[in-house]
């Protein structure tokens, strides 16, 4: 690991000045990619800013009915928070499908959208990657890509983005708010994360010096999962995943939400299979249809066709059992929450 | 004003930790992360390096209460936070006064699950073991502040309390790792720290009641 400078900031305008001041440092929440990275020669930061301290801890209800989370609320507090079980379950489900107890207590909520890829090759200094060292070339098209990207990759970089926390942000149309020096700004999730196109290494349309401040959930379907498939039972990363969120009327969608972990370079909104449901029959059939809508566009490896089938699967599987909650004989408690907005 | 500050470009800094109760001052390198602050400068070697990336969960201790994995933690940055290691989980004087020698924290009371793990022979080679128990004191605590986990059935703030199951458990401690595999036993001793006797028996007891 390379020497580095450390300062603990106060406040968010303080935290800014000094990355603004600093262009080689980098703010620190939770650590836990981070460091690690840096462990790994991956990450070589000249000063670390201390942002675990800034008031940006809370999550708290919005004017239009929604709730604003702060950028380093930990993992542990999201999923816990009463608010967030109630009215969006399927991010309390992502958040806790991801990492360890331990993990989940030391992440924070900024943190987890900036995480770095998992990708062997990206985390070995010794191996080429387009992402690390731009134009090293990518040994992943090639080589290990077991679980690699199937749709929006390009052949200089076929990494996934791993974040559980991500996919369902992304389905709740979620908006990351920033600071920079020269003020504040926000960003919809799905405008967040770059089109991988030649340019892998550029991530985020984060400004630069931008710090995270806050994610921001309009008000969404209740009615909302999140499913995980991974290669042991716990503590791994995804190999696909799905988050949704569907209501249903007489039979019929309403309205839908769907996105997919574990497939591309950011969290994938399924726009496509979405458009296919709006106002279908809510059943099997629909559901199959949508997720070849979307899939159409999947350009899998050797490796990692399964994926196609996982998710169309998987998409199959989640909507079906958010369709027979969607219309019980009668409401339930919960349903009395999810009608009443 | 950045410039001007001459600690700014310092690689290297003098903190205070607080751990089991005692401050200790100590010049650290930024880089020295909490696992290496305690074992190599501290000489509490209770919290034992495993894969030093966050993956086995055999540095878990207490960060204000909360478990945490020390090998991803620095120093520099756990500076003002309450730090438990496993020395100090134990009562009236466990761990205080930790050193070479003492490091299972000398006369001390035993913690209800370090307890546990010795009536449940909740180990093997005792490698992950503090690191498991640490975490388990921790999940206890998560899990009767009504946490839901990832195989938690309904996790709607209403819903009934989900109870401490071998499932549960099993998640709830899935960061840390047992090459052992001492799984089994450490589910019973886990289990019944918690006191969920309902869905486990005691050591010398037959099915739960």
């Amino acid at each position: 690991m390379k020497e580095f400078a450390y300062r603990r900031a106060a406040d968010v305008a303080g935290a800014v000045a000094l990355l603004d001041a600093d262009p080689g440092a980098r703010f620190l929440g939770g650590g836990t990619n981070l460091v690690d990275l840096m462990k790994a020669g991956v990450e070589s930061p000249e000063r670390l800013i201390d942002i675990r301290e800034l008031p940006l801890d809370g999550i708290g209800r919005t004017e239009e009915g929604g709730l604003q989370i702060g950028a380093t609320v930990t993992n542990s507090d999201l999923a816990a928070h009463p608010e967030v079980r109630r009215r969006y379950p399927a991010l309390t489900q992502a958040v806790l499908a991801g990492a360890s107890g331990q993990l989940r207590n030391m992440a924070t909520v900024g943190g987890n959208l900036l995480q770095r890829t998992r990708c062997g090759y990206f985390t070995d200094i010794t191996q080429p990657c387009n992402k690390r060292e731009p134009g090293s070339g990518c040994p992943a098209v090639e080589g290990e890509h077991r679980n690699a990207a199937v749709l929006g990759a390009s052949h200089h970089c076929v990494a996934v983005h791993p974040s559980d926390m991500g996919v369902a942000l992304a389905a709740y149309d979620a908006v990351v708010s920033y600071q920079t020096a020269e003020g504040a700004g926000e960003l919809a999730l799905s405008d967040f994360y770059l089109p991988v196109g030649d340019t892998p290494h550029r991530e985020t349309a984060l400004p630069s010096g931008a710090l995270i401040t806050a994610v921001t959930l309009p008000p969404a379907p209740v009615r909302s999962r999140y499913r995980k498939v991974r290669e042991r039972a716990s503590y791994a990363f995804a190999i696909g995943s799905v988050a949704a969120a569907l209501e249903v009327r007489d039979g019929v969608v309403r309205e839908v939400r769907l996105a997919y972990g574990a497939v591309a370079s950011r969290p994938w909104r399924a726009r496509t299979a979405e458009a296919v449901l709006r106002g279908a029959p809510a059943d099997a059939g629909s559901f199959a249809a949508a997720a070849d809508a979307e899939l159409a566009a999947a350009s899998p490896l050797t490796g990692n066709a399964y994926k196609v089938t996982l998710l169309r699967n998987l998409t199959i599987a989640v909507l079906t059992e958010l369709a027979e909650l969607a219309e019980p004989a009668g409401p339930t408690g919960h349903d009395q929450e999810g009608s009443a907005r | 004003m950045i410039t001007s500050d001459p600690t700014a470009s310092q690689t290297a800094g003098a903190i205070i930790l607080h751990v089991n109760g005692e401050k200790h001052a100590l010049t650290v390198d930024h880089r020295t992360t909490l696992l290496d602050a305690l074992r190599e400068r501290l000489d509490l070697t209770g919290t034992k390096k495993g894969c030093d990336h966050g993956q086995c969960g055999a540095c878990t201790l207490l960060v204000d209460g909360r478990r945490s994995l020390a090998c991803l933690q620095l120093a520099v940055a756990a500076e003002g936070r309450e730090i438990t290691t496993i020395e100090g989980v134990g009562g009236s004087g466990a761990g205080q006064g930790a050193g070479p020698g003492s490091e299972s924290g000398g006369q001390g009371e035993l913690h209800p699950v370090q307890q546990a793990f010795l009536e449940f022979d909740g180990f093997q080679c005792g490698y992950c073991t503090p690191g498991q128990i640490c975490s388990a004191i921790a999940m206890i605590e998560e899990h009767a502040a009504g946490w839901p986990s990832a195989v938690t059935d309904d996790v709607h703030p209403e819903a009934a309390p989900q109870p401490l199951t071998p499932e549960e458990i099993r998640e709830r401690m899935s960061g840390n790792l047992c090459r052992c595999g001492a799984y089994m036993s450490i589910v019973q001793a886990v289990g019944y720290a918690a006191g969920a006797r309902h869905t486990h028996s005691g050591p010398d007891e037959g099915s739960a009641a």
